[in-house]
């Protein structure tokens, strides 16, 4: 199983095991990682996800689309590599993704 | 004895309650009652992709059952609370036994609005709330049957949406003269009802269920006027009732739900409560309220997490929605109660894609976006630094909405 790893903004880090389909968001809420809300579920409705991507990781991760990319031009302190992590399916090729979580999520 | 928190209602409220609790350092037990037989699930989905099929069960968990266990998280799934006693600091349950709490979490939300009228305990008439509530409407659905749906609020549109791509016939009856009439400018209500139309939905507005006819199964639904239409099955979305009860037993104060202040705290310094089934006070808004969101919910269990571990969280977000209906997606942010004016942002009467601001002087109240995420994430900052607006800028699409913050 991929293992997913979250460094909140305080510097404290979670290595993750996120089953291959799930979304980099679910992880986070399924192990009870508070710095991502996701108070939409997960239908890319509501920006409290944000988190940005590794660099190393983002080409593989992927460019936002549609309302993802709209929206995270508004999020707070937005940096070249952020992504809405609702959006961000795992796979095997995201085995050891690095995402860090904002300070805030609004 | 170890100190256990108990969470009384396994809802999104208690969910995040009994997450927030590990994050800030709960050491004690944590014990989640819950009267549905599963782990706590998302709501929205229910009206949307559960009801549509494409989405199973444990998709809707808001994370999986053993993921409670691992984080020391004890969920007691369908059994019910039948009191509380607070001088002993212990719930008492309806199948007589009884738990101990060292501090208490009411997250016991709410329950659907009864249509008081006869035939309205017919089967066939469905309601919209749980899990078991969509199970018993999928299992009718056959292509082409006749559904009538009392309710043109979000709930009801929802459905219809979600039941026209099922290949249903769908009617929706509102009993005031515009659809989300409660919640909406007459322009966001003529959008939807041209929307809902154009997609096969037959929309009656003004028009008031006297009855619901049928011998041992619904087959019609009968209107103040006389008039009747013919049903196979009927959806009642009229709106929730708080579940205030167990509070007001126990002699918490309760008015329009359970009465608590920012920090999430009932009028006992043991008990908090999180979620629709509480009033609370919103200093943005300047006034209480009782809301029915998940953030809502989400952010009052935060609020109510910190304080049990005696530190202080504010809860003072604005309020914010969503309500996705066929390719719209619809964000809302602010209570629009009040406004003097809207303004619109593109064109209401043909497309799929505007926004309608609703400003008091020069503040805004609220927006709805659809099919506009970034005028919704902008009105967000907008509320929240109660930022002065210029109508031009609101209105004029040529601008970048992010430019509509700069004054």
């Amino acid at each position: 199983m991929p293992i997913i790893h979250y460094i909140e903004p305080n510097g404290a880090e979670y290595e993750i095991d996120v089953p291959v389909g799930h979304t980099v968001m679910q992880g986070a809420v399924d192990n009870m990682i508070d710095g991502i809300l996701a108070e939409c579920g997960g239908v890319c409705s509501c920006a409290t996800c944000h988190c940005y991507v590794d660099e190393a990781w983002y080409e593989r991760v992927g460019e936002p689309q549609g309302a993802e990319k709209m929206m995270l031009e508004m999020v707070v302190e937005p940096e070249p590599t952020s992504r809405l992590s609702c959006q961000i399916k795992v796979t095997e090729e995201l085995d050891g993704l690095v995402v860090r979580l904002p300070p805030s999520q609004y | 004895m170890n100190k256990r928190v108990v969470i009384v209602g396994a809802s999104h409220a208690g969910a995040q309650l009994a997450s927030s609790l590990r994050q800030e350092g709960w050491q004690g037990q944590i014990l989640m009652i819950g009267e549905e037989p599963f782990a706590p699930y998302q709501r929205p989905p229910l009206s949307k992709e559960y009801l549509r099929g494409e989405k199973n069960a444990d998709e809707l968990l808001i994370r999986p059952a053993e993921m409670y266990i691992r984080h020391g998280v004890e969920l007691l799934p369908g059994r019910c609370v039948r009191s509380v006693d607070r001088t002993a600091k212990r719930v008492l349950m309806e199948d007589g036994k009884s738990f101990d709490y060292h501090k208490l979490a009411l997250c016991t939300g709410a329950r659907v609005r009864q249509l008081e009228v006869p035939g309205a305990d017919l089967p066939g008439v469905h309601y919209l709330r749980t899990l078991a509530d969509v199970d018993a409407i999928r299992t009718r659905l056959v292509p082409g049957c006749r559904v009538v749906i009392v309710g043109g609020g979000y709930i009801g549109l929802e459905s219809a949406a979600a039941l026209r791509k099922c290949g249903v016939e769908v009617s929706v009856l509102e009993v005031q003269s515009r659809l989300l009439a409660r919640v909406t400018a007459p322009q966001v209500s003529a959008f939807y009802q041209r929307i809902h139309a154009e997609a096969g939905v037959v929309i009656h507005t003004g028009w008031s269920v006297v009855a619901i006819e049928g011998e041992d199964r619904v087959t019609g639904v009968v209107g103040a006027d006389g008039r009747r239409l013919p049903a196979d099955m009927v959806i009642v979305g009229i709106g929730v009732i708080p579940n205030v009860e167990l509070a007001s037993q126990c002699g918490l104060k309760v008015d329009n739900g359970i009465w608590v202040d920012e920090f999430a705290s009932t009028d006992d310094s043991d008990i908090y409560a999180a979620g629709d089934c509480t009033n609370h006070p919103n200093r943005l808004l300047g006034r209480r309220v009782r809301l029915e969101s998940v953030p809502n919910a989400m952010e009052q269990a935060k609020s109510a997490a910190a304080s049990i571990c005696g530190r202080q969280q504010c809860y003072d977000a604005y309020p914010w929605f969503w309500s996705d209906q066929y390719d719209l997606k619809l964000q809302i942010a602010g209570l629009s109660e009040g406004y003097d004016r809207v303004i619109l942002r593109g064109d209401a009467d043909a497309g799929r894609s505007f926004v309608a601001w609703y400003v008091c002087g020069d503040k805004l109240l609220a927006a709805d976006c659809i099919n506009r995420p970034k005028e919704f994430m902008v009105a967000k900052q907008l509320l929240a630094g109660a930022l002065p607006v210029s109508v031009e800028r609101l209105a004029d699409e040529s601008l970048d909405p992010k430019l509509i913050l700069k004054i």
